[in-house]
């Protein structure tokens, strides 16, 4: 934390800078870590929570070991991603925006990645997955539940 | 630090060297293999690709041979794509196995490898670029650059008239010529609006204050364009340049740009560009001894759509909710921490440097009369050539779908065009032959929008589609003015009721009556063009409605609840394609005779519909 912090000066206008990197770092952003900002910006908690919620890209809840984002953008939608979001939901057991209890799968529903030549697109972590099918979905989430490591 | 004397120099004898990108019969023994290294292309393992050749290349010990990445060069559906220069053939759908052969036979033995090239729509095989008929109808201005230099090397940015623009306007132009032209030019703001790009300037200009800013936003909200995305991409320096400009013009010394976090390639390439134009003298204080200090920052955004309008995206850059102020005071008079502050769009920066190199009258010579200039389009949806466009103001719709675009895939017939996202509205089949301008386009109820432009084919309910945007819009209203918050809600709620199939009689006008107040009555932006995609979906569509409404019916088949889907024994042929491709194994049927759908399986995911070759599937 003190490293992040460390690379900025105290102006109030760094704020979002500063947890962009912390969500990178942990996934999420802790609530000590908020604390720390808090003091090292002089802004007060509410603020720093108000800012959190508001920008979709934060989160409070850490996310599950493989990430699983369902672009939801135009041009994605027109080619069919709703329902590979659908089978993700049905198959996982997860709304969007929840972590399976096991911690291992969370689901997001995002706005366009800037792949849209190739809609419709998901991806698990930092891998992507174009042209897919609920089928490409399915052998994703399988070949991952069968090799626990 | 370099003097302005190095940097000529290195412009000279760098251009001499790159020749060959552009000069198909440059004299030289070099081969250069650029691959693209944009977003979509780099999802398609082109990284890999990189390696590959830069790894055989080693290996084999092969002299004059260079492995280039570039940005996007927009034909995004046959990525990844590697172009051989100087010979211009160009290689499609390429994998990274396929990089020895390449190395093999055309590096070595000047042999082209066939079954890599590109077929166009019309099934011919093409071998170079500007023989698609995906280019052929294109005017490249803002996206000049991206596909030709490697968008990390400042070098190759001044190679090809890199920071040209700056020293004309530092040493021969004072701020006001170099606004005049930008008026003369007739240059408007590409971010949608549209408003007149040398006006903004002049008003930052006039405003009195002891600091000034500069904002690029390149905060690109709009689901389904990644114009912008694909100028930082590609061309990095040319945004940084531009910025310079309109800095040396307003008189600010201070610019920040903000970029989606969304956009990681983009927000690393422009942050290396700042870094090696520090490096060389071109970005800091008495910049060339010209007295003019100039300094610039990333700012990353955090995913609120909202903070592509610019106020909003002011109170972010300052650390806040992205929440619109009231205008006015307008940005020009009090912007980033209250100063006078000058925002223009990524696409209107890029245009800057070739207004002023070629001069505003070579561009004003481009396009209709009221919209000057080229404008870049991200075409997506159901058409052949996914990928980024740029074509004069004017060009028709039909020609951007058909020619461009290569029409509608699956022998699909096309149904309507979404410019303008979220904001913007459907263009139906009886326009497709309106040209592509800022008036044109809101006089048919839609807009010119960022740039995004879907194409839709007849499977697409209209009404399913209204509901779509308005699901954004919900999802991003920052909740400060109440039409926009409670307003969008409503009418989500009354889409959702009559996609259910629980519309009633009178609902089509309360939509429309709460749609015209939403616009009415909405701080900004984003409520003020919220209701857009319903509009004009009404406006076109009106019997689809309809047809939701009093007959329960969804003749797209996209409504799950209206829906149920049968097999037509007249059109089915037994191809067995239905029943291969159902995720839930509720098809069955033997090869060649009509096969069935178990309604109680049956998901109703329309996978089947869309693989029938015979459009025998209804829902």
């Amino acid at each position: 934390m003190q490293e992040i912090l460390g690379k900025y000066s105290k102006e109030k206008s760094n704020l979002i800078q500063i947890l962009n990197e912390v969500q990178e770092y942990y996934g999420y952003i802790p609530e000590n870590a908020q604390v720390e900002i808090s003091e090292y910006l002089s802004i007060t908690m509410a603020q720093i929570y108000g800012v959190i919620t508001f920008y979709s890209r934060f989160t409070l809840k850490p996310r599950g070991k493989y990430h699983i984002a369902v672009c939801l953008g135009t041009a994605c939608y027109v080619k069919g991603s709703e329902k590979i979001l659908d089978r993700a939901k049905e198959k996982l057991g997860i709304d969007v925006g929840e972590t399976t209890k096991d911690g291992k799968f969370s689901l997001e529903a995002t706005r366009c990645i800037g792949a849209c030549g190739l809609a419709p697109v998901f991806t698990v972590n930092e891998e992507v997955y174009g042209k897919a099918t609920v089928k490409t979905l399915d052998e994703a989430i399988d070949k991952i539940m069968e090799n626990p490591e | 630090m370099k003097t302005l004397e190095e940097i000529n120099k290195i412009r000279e004898e760098k251009r001499k060297e790159l020749d060959l990108r552009i000069n198909t019969s440059a004299d030289t023994r070099e081969k250069h293999i650029l691959v693209c290294h944009g977003t979509g292309c780099t999802s398609s393992k082109s990284t890999q690709i990189i390696e590959n050749f830069r790894k055989i290349i080693e290996e084999k010990n092969i002299e004059n041979v260079r492995v280039i990445q570039t940005g996007c060069f927009g034909l995004c559906a046959k990525g990844p794509i590697v172009i051989i220069r100087p010979e211009d053939v160009f290689y499609a759908m390429v994998t990274p196995n396929d990089c020895e052969e390449i190395i093999e036979k055309h590096i070595q033995n000047g042999e082209i490898v066939q079954r890599l090239l590109c077929k166009d729509i019309d099934n011919k095989t093409v071998q170079k670029l500007d023989e698609l008929n995906f280019y052929k109808k294109q005017k490249r201005i803002a996206l000049k650059n991206c596909g030709v230099i490697d968008p990390e090397n400042i070098e190759e940015y001044i190679a090809f008239d890199g920071y040209k623009a700056l020293e004309k306007v530092l040493f021969h132009m004072t701020p006001d010529e170099v606004i005049e032209e930008i008026s003369a030019s007739g240059l408007r703001g590409r971010g949608g609006a549209g408003f007149p790009t040398g006006r903004k300037w002049l008003f930052t200009k006039m405003a009195e204050g002891d600091q000034k800013y500069v904002v690029c936003n390149a905060d690109e909200g709009d689901p389904g364009a990644f114009m912008d995305r694909s100028i930082l991409e590609g061309d990095p320096h040319c945004v940084v340049e531009a910025m310079m400009i309109a800095g040396y013009s307003v008189g600010a010394n201070k610019g920040y740009i903000y970029v989606r976090a969304e956009y990681p390639i983009a927000v690393k390439r422009f942050q290396k560009a700042i870094d090696s134009a520090r490096e060389y003298g071109i970005l800091g204080k008495n910049i060339w001894n010209s007295g003019f200090d100039f300094d610039l920052e990333v700012r990353l955004g955090a995913g609120a759509f909202v903070c592509g309008e610019e106020t909003a995206l002011l109170e972010s850059i300052e650390g806040k909710r992205g929440q619109p102020r009231l205008k006015p005071p307008f940005p020009a008079n009090e912007g980033l921490f209250g100063k006078p502050t000058l925002i223009n769009n990524v696409e209107t920066y890029a245009n800057i440097t070739k207004i002023i190199l070629n001069g505003a009258k070579w561009y004003s010579s481009i396009g209709t009369e009221k919209s000057k200039g080229t404008k870049v389009f991200a075409l997506g949806g159901n058409v052949n050539n996914t990928g980024l466009v740029e074509v004069p103001m004017g060009t028709t719709l039909r020609e951007i779908v058909y020619d461009i675009g290569g029409g509608i895939p699956n022998g699909r017939d096309f149904k309507a065009a979404q410019t303008g996202g979220p904001s913007g509205g459907c263009i139906p089949k009886e326009h497709l032959d309106t040209p592509i301008d800022y008036e044109s386009l809101q006089a048919i109820g839609s807009m010119m929008g960022s740039g995004g432009l879907i194409v839709m084919d007849d499977t697409k309910c209209m009404v399913n589609l209204a509901k779509f945007y308005l699901g954004f819009t919900v999802d991003e209203s920052c909740g400060k003015c109440t039409p926009c918050r409670i307003g969008t809600k409503r009418m989500l709620e009354m889409l959702e009721k009559i996609t259910e199939g629980n519309g009633q009689k009178g609902d089509i006008e309360k939509l429309e009556n709460l749609a015209v107040n939403i616009k009415a009555a909405s701080v900004c932006g984003l409520g003020q063009s919220a209701p857009n995609p319903v509009l004009s979906t009404i406006k076109y569509f009106r019997e689809e409605y309809r047809e939701h409404i009093d007959f329960k019916e969804c003749k797209a088949g996209e409504c799950k609840a209206l829906m149920k889907l049968s097999i037509d024994p007249e059109l089915c042929r037994g191809c067995g394609l239905c029943k291969r491709n159902c995720p839930v194994d509720a098809i069955s049927g033997e090869v060649k005779q009509t096969h069935i759908i178990d309604q109680e399986k049956c998901i109703k995911c329309g996978t089947c519909i869309t693989k029938c070759p015979f459009h025998a599937i209804k829902g």
